[in-house]
């Protein structure tokens, strides 16, 4: 079959496949190798017909474009801004793909928490044994043509193992900078996050570039929560508007564990966020929440699952959207009840607030319950600020533009008040409150 | 002492609505300072309409007519100009705005309308002050201050935090709009006890409703009967004792045997 894969990919792969075959195990050779000969077999999802993960995000561009891998790390310096100083902080900072050590700060003064290089944790037997169990069981290499991509250029991945009974209260933020300077670069990020029993953390991972031309994240994660383990985890997308991301993340969730996800989304070309929470112990929860800013061109597709595997488990999906420009969003995402999860108790809700006629939204929540004794609701909403509010308010006083400024701020603070980071919360606050693109007033 | 000076004249007011509908069909009425006016009349027969073209509220085209508001014509004005210069609506059916802090938005309309009397904003313990004040008069709960603009608030609660917006921002003409309707009997009295504290010489209130109750509170100078866009009767307070007993069809049937 001729999946036109752009010819760059199989030269990069085979590049890299020289350099690391001989270090890297076996075991992790073969996934590789599998995970290359399936993207040759399925390319990537330019059908859209009768395709309904991808039925509203065409990234037929992207197919066809070639990206270069950088396998020597980059002599640019990023940007000041793109770097929190706080130094109690866990700081980790990749560019296109590669960990600046220089830069980085590991909280080493911590020994119940094991942070990694792929690179380094195979040459430890314990650590190379954890990753053997994990890495690639829960993203779905078979049926998905960008994590093929991705778990076929697996080298410069990073571990996070937070160990039993540990609660870690500083933030362990991951920035993943994408640069491409002469060429059109493609990053890997990949992500393993182990959280062991009864162990709790808060973990930020930032997407950020300056891209002057086209640029590509390809990212992965896997992240798995043992019985009653918690994380608070906090995705940025702020990306130069030159980069298509495409990102995908796995979650299992164990007895009695608890994820929080907020996912903020302010820019990129063409932005993915595949996520999908499998619950697969009893009693489990999860509360999904996530604020997209659109405007320009840019498209936003998040693409949000939740399978109700075992009984008993809470899940909340709460995203918010606001579309300015010619900006498009997209929000797909299922509710699964299955057979026997019986007392699920789930709601999902998309809402959108549509600032200019030009921006266009589809959401397209879905539900399929096949349990008993279940909990459900879902819905989704798009419009513009209401006419009759906007009055209201005036009516008091207030003026046309501070009126309007209430109300979009009001709609985005109800996520942007679940981060408990204060240093994260005031970054936030920054890029989705100060810095509305002027929105058309046509009251 | 301004009282006997017009606030607001309406002079042959027609209105109506994008797709040519007419809804106000040459209303006139003067409202002097002081003065308490009454608007009745059936349901769909133009009251919150008078009361929303007054205080701009856009989607209402004005045919003819003028209305003068302390001598000037507000006919062009922004809703927020009109409230800045002193008009205040109650309104029938309050908006809830999700997200928006009742505190902030209480603040927000103080301000602006400081601003625009060349006041400095208050500050933060300045206006807890004054809003610890005022609060009391209509016995609303701070919990309620919190919350999102009426989000959740009851129908009662809505209608109370209208009042005490009216308090807050002391404008110099109030128009009710049903202020009154689906109050319990404590509710009604908190909120003419609201009312009444507001209302002096310097000011005046135009009050719709459908009912005599909250009239038995508040001492109307004039009631006015308007029906299908028209002024039909006015009267002191013992025609809307007339028109509770009898309704409006003999209002009705002696208009149509005069013309
Ligand atoms: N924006 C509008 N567009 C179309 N029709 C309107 C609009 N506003 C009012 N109307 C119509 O004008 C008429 C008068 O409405 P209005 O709300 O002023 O009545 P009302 O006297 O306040 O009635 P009620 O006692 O039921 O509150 C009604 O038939 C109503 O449907
Ligand atoms: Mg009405």
């Amino acid at each position: 079959m001729n999946t036109n894969l752009p010819e760059q990919y199989t030269q990069d792969y085979k590049y890299l496949n020289n350099q690391i075959e001989k270090i890297q195990p076996k075991w992790l050779n073969e996934i590789r190798n599998k995970a290359f000969s399936n993207l040759s077999k399925i390319g990537f999802p330019t059908q859209r017909k009768g395709n309904e993960k991808w039925k509203y995000t065409n990234i037929s561009k992207l197919a066809k474009s070639s990206f270069s891998f950088e396998s020597e790390e980059s002599p640019y310096i990023p940007n000041k801004n793109f770097i929190t100083n706080d130094s109690d902080w866990t700081n980790l900072i990749f560019l296109n793909g590669k960990l600046l050590n220089n830069i980085s700060n590991f909280q080493k003064a911590d020994n119940n928490i094991t942070i990694s290089k792929f690179t380094d944790a195979l040459k430890n037997p314990k650590t190379s044994q954890l990753i053997k169990t994990h890495l690639s069981k829960y993203s779905q290499v078979e049926s998905d043509g960008f994590t093929s991509l991705n778990t076929a250029f697996i080298n410069d991945g990073i571990l996070i193992n937070i160990h039993q009974d540990t609660h870690i209260t500083k933030p362990i933020h991951i920035s993943f900078i994408s640069h491409s300077n002469e060429t059109p670069t493609v990053s890997y990020p990949r992500i393993l996050i182990i959280a062991n029993k009864n162990s709790s953390s808060n973990i930020i991972e930032s997407y950020i570039g300056d891209s002057k031309i086209d640029s590509f994240t390809n990212s992965v994660s896997e992240i798995v929560l043992d019985d009653s383990a918690k994380i608070s985890h906090y995705r940025l997308l702020n990306e130069s508007d030159n980069t298509y991301h495409i990102e995908s993340s796995r979650v299992t969730l164990k007895r009695n564990s608890n994820f929080e996800s907020n996912s903020f989304s302010r820019s990129s070309k063409l932005g993915r966020y595949d996520l999908k929470v499998n619950i697969e112990g009893e009693n489990a929860y999860c509360n999904l929440s996530g604020l997209y800013l659109t405007s320009g061109n840019q498209h936003i597709d998040n693409f949000i699952n939740i399978d109700h595997i075992k009984p008993k488990g809470t899940s909340r999906l709460n995203y918010k959207g606001i579309l300015t420009e010619k900006s498009r969003a997209v929000f797909g995402g299922t509710v699964w009840v299955r057979e026997g999860a019986i007392h699920t108790d789930s709601i999902q809700s998309d809402k959108n607030l549509l600032l200019s006629e030009e921006a266009e939204v589809d959401s397209k929540p879905a539900l399929f319950i096949y349990a008993d004794d279940v909990q459900c609701a879902h819905g989704a909403t798009a419009g513009n600020i209401d006419a009759e509010t906007i009055f209201y308010m005036r009516s008091r006083g207030i003026d046309l533009e501070t009126a309007s400024k209430l109300l979009i701020n009001g709609f985005a603070n109800e996520i942007i008040n679940n981060v408990d980071i204060p240093e994260l919360k005031q970054q936030l606050e920054k890029l989705f409150l100060e810095s509305l693109p002027k929105y058309k007033l046509d009251f | 002492m301004k009282k006997n000076k017009p606030l607001i004249e309406i002079k042959n007011l027609h209105v109506s609505v994008d797709d040519g509908i007419k809804i106000l069909n040459g209303i006139n009425l003067t409202i002097n300072y002081g003065e308490v006016h009454v608007i009745m009349g059936p349901n769909g027969s133009g009251k919150s309409t008078l009361a929303n073209v007054l205080s701009g509220r856009p989607g209402y085209n004005v045919d003819d007519g003028e209305i003068l508001f302390k001598g000037e014509n507000i006919i062009s004005l922004d809703p927020e100009i009109r409230a800045r210069n002193g008009m205040f609506l109650a309104f029938q059916y309050p908006m809830e705005l999700p997200g928006v802090r009742t505190w902030q938005f209480l603040k927000s309309s103080v301000d602006a309308i400081r601003l625009h009397n060349e006041l400095p904003e208050l500050k933060i313990k300045e206006f807890d002050k004054l809003l610890e004040e005022k609060k009391d008069i209509v016995e609303m709960n701070s919990e309620l201050l919190k919350r999102s603009v009426n989000e959740g608030f009851s129908g009662g609660e809505k209608k109370r935090n209208e009042i005490l917006q009216l308090s807050l921002l002391n404008p110099t003409f109030a128009m009710l709009d049903e202020t009154d309707s689906g109050l319990d009997i404590d509710a009604l009295q908190i909120v003419a006890k609201g009312v009444k504290s507001f209302h002096n010489n310097t000011n005046s209130v135009m009050l719709v409703t459908h009912y005599q109750r909250i009239l038995n509170h508040l001492n109307p100078d004039y009631i006015h009967v308007l029906i299908d866009g028209q002024i039909v009767k006015s009267g002191n307070k013992s025609l809307s004792l007339e028109l509770e007993s009898k309704g409006y069809e003999w209002i009705r049937e002696s208009i149509s045997k005069e013309s």
